[in-house]
């Protein structure tokens, strides 16, 4: 039992890394329909931000990430302007390769920047863990567990509350229609972009700061994860973005502690099969809508 | 004159889908256009909201030359407002957000607070599920809501797509009696349908578009007892 909780604990630190990502994932693809396959390539860039603006930059960790936040926003806002803008009335086909170019793009330009090895976090923090009666907390996990919470409300609060939120979810219902109300539906569609580059950079400072290191190809695997948990909990929803990044995170945990030494080394085939399984039982998703595509 | 269209010339790629189409709206009035479907009549309304591109011609607003603009989500600040075809209403959004989305230009916090009671006063249905996601409301009910969100945006030009399309009869009957209310209050209307009886009916002018070309004009009474608008859009 208690072993059990102790991975619930892990799973929830692991899926709120993987929620922040999937977020971005499923409000590009709720306003425009495009699987944003260069989002990953956010949370690694995220990280190296994160670390120098540390670093370099000397700021202390929250302002560090906020920084992160901020410049991962402009690098959003410049890929969506610059890559999928030219693209919007293209082929479908045509603006996920171009995403797949642009993930390629930032990997190798880091790596010529920042090198192939993996750079060191620095650890701002000292690490504490709680016992409580055998159950293990760390303090980062804790950190990390808050900072998420955080920006979800913040999040919710936006699109639920907010003009800005309006607008999106009335760009991602109807275009037209959101023009003829007096919507600009590019400076959404951009705004869009920017706040889920944010959340994922959020994710990689956290993860750098965690696994005390960043790496150009950090961002893959999380990522894909990521797009998954978006998947599951219904692209294009928001609290579905949030449910699957934590049960995505469970998941994993579970098979990792549980699994023994036959199956933990495959909690990735895990994930990847929770897909599959879910693309078979329910194409749209937990929360998803079953619409049509509009073509 | 609020509204003139001059040689108005609309493609799509190869389809010449509007072909030299004048067209004059006094202030005041209600304007009626109507045709068979794919005669054009919603790409000149989209053409005027400025959400599809003329190759040729102009629109005059408010003798403002406003074709093709740059900015067409800024044209319902200027009055001009168009309810779609098919209502086009936010689904996932509540009745209320939908009316909030109508006043979205708009900075006057408590005019838009006076309009809302307005509308909740004239569509006692709307104030009764304005929490309720405008999706689950009925074909009529969403129209209501469709006009009632144009409405927030203090339209001096109402632009309306085919408001009756798809309602039951005596729906058909409502909308038209709220479409002359609103032109008494003051909003003139340039309305597209293919219900020709009632459009005619409630004109002060009227024009008959076929494929992309007007082809008759007159006011409503004339077109009414027109032979030709008889035997095509009247049904004998």
């Amino acid at each position: 039992m208690l072993e059990f909780l102790n991975q619930i604990i892990n799973g929830l630190s692991l899926g709120s890394i993987y929620a922040l990502v999937a977020l971005g994932y499923t409000m590009v693809y709720g306003i425009i329909r495009l699987i944003n396959f260069a989002h990953g390539e956010i949370y690694m860039f995220g990280a190296f931000a994160g670390m120098l603006a540390i670093t370099v930059l000397r700021l202390p960790f929250f302002l560090a990430l906020i920084f992160a936040m901020v410049v991962s926003a402009l690098l959003g806002v410049v890929i969506e302007r610059v890559a999928y803008k030219p693209l919007r009335k293209s082929t479908k086909t045509a603006a996920l390769i171009t995403a797949i170019g642009i993930s390629f793009l930032l990997q190798n330009v880091t790596a010529m920047v920042m090198g192939n090895n993996t750079s060191a976090f620095p650890q701002v923090f000292d690490q504490k863990v709680y016992d409580l009666g055998g159950i293990r907390i760390n303090s980062l996990q804790i950190l990390i567990f808050g900072v998420t919470i955080v920006l979800m409300f913040l999040l919710q609060f936006i699109v639920l509350k907010t003009k800005l939120g309006r607008a999106m979810r009335a760009v991602a219902v109807d275009k037209d229609a959101s023009v003829l109300m007096g919507v600009n539906v590019d400076n959404t569609i951009t705004i869009t972009f920017a706040i889920g580059s944010a959340l994922a950079a959020a994710a990689g400072v956290l993860i750098g700061l965690y696994h005390i290191r960043v790496v150009f190809w950090m961002g893959t695997a999380p990522g894909l994860k990521a797009f998954v948990a978006a998947v599951f909990g219904g692209i294009g929803s928001i609290p579905g973005a949030m449910i699957g990044g934590f049960a995505i995170g469970l998941m994993e945990a579970l098979v990792a502690g549980y699994g023994g030494t036959m199956w933990s080394p495959y909690r990735d085939a895990v994930v990847y099969l929770l897909l599959i399984i879910v693309l078979l039982v329910k194409p749209s998703g937990l929360l998803g809508k079953n619409v049509k595509e509009k073509v | 004159m609020i509204l003139k269209v001059n040689d108005l010339n609309v493609h799509y790629g190869v389809i010449h889908a509007l072909k030299g189409v004048n067209i004059e709206v006094e202030e005041g009035q209600i304007v009626s256009l109507i045709g068979s479907n794919g005669a054009g009549k919603t790409s000149l309304l989209r053409t005027i909201s400025g959400l599809i591109k003329a190759s040729s011609g102009s629109i005059e607003y408010l003798s403002q030359e406003i074709v093709n603009p740059k900015h067409p989500e800024l044209l319902p600040s200027t009055g001009l407002v168009q309810v779609p075809e098919g209502r086009k209403i936010f689904a996932g959004m509540s009745v209320y957000e939908n009316l909030l989305m109508g006043a979205y230009l708009r900075k006057d916090k408590e005019g838009i607070k006076e309009d809302l009671a307005n509308v909740y006063a004239r569509f006692p249905i709307l104030d009764q599920r304005k929490h309720q996601d405008a999706a689950t409301l009925s074909g009529g009910e969403q129209q209501m809501l469709a006009i009632s969100r144009a409405l927030m945006a203090k339209p001096k030009l109402l632009l309306l797509d085919e408001p009756s399309m798809g309602l039951a009869p005596l729906l058909v009957k409502e909308i038209f009696n709220i479409i002359r209310d609103i032109n008494a209050s003051g909003t003139t209307i340039l309305l597209v349908e293919q219900n020709a009886m009632q459009a005619l009916r409630i004109a002060d002018k009227a024009y008959v578009l076929e494929t992309g070309t007007i082809v008759l004009q007159g006011t409503g009474q004339e077109l009414l007892s027109s032979p030709e608008v008889q035997k095509v859009y009247l049904g004998g």
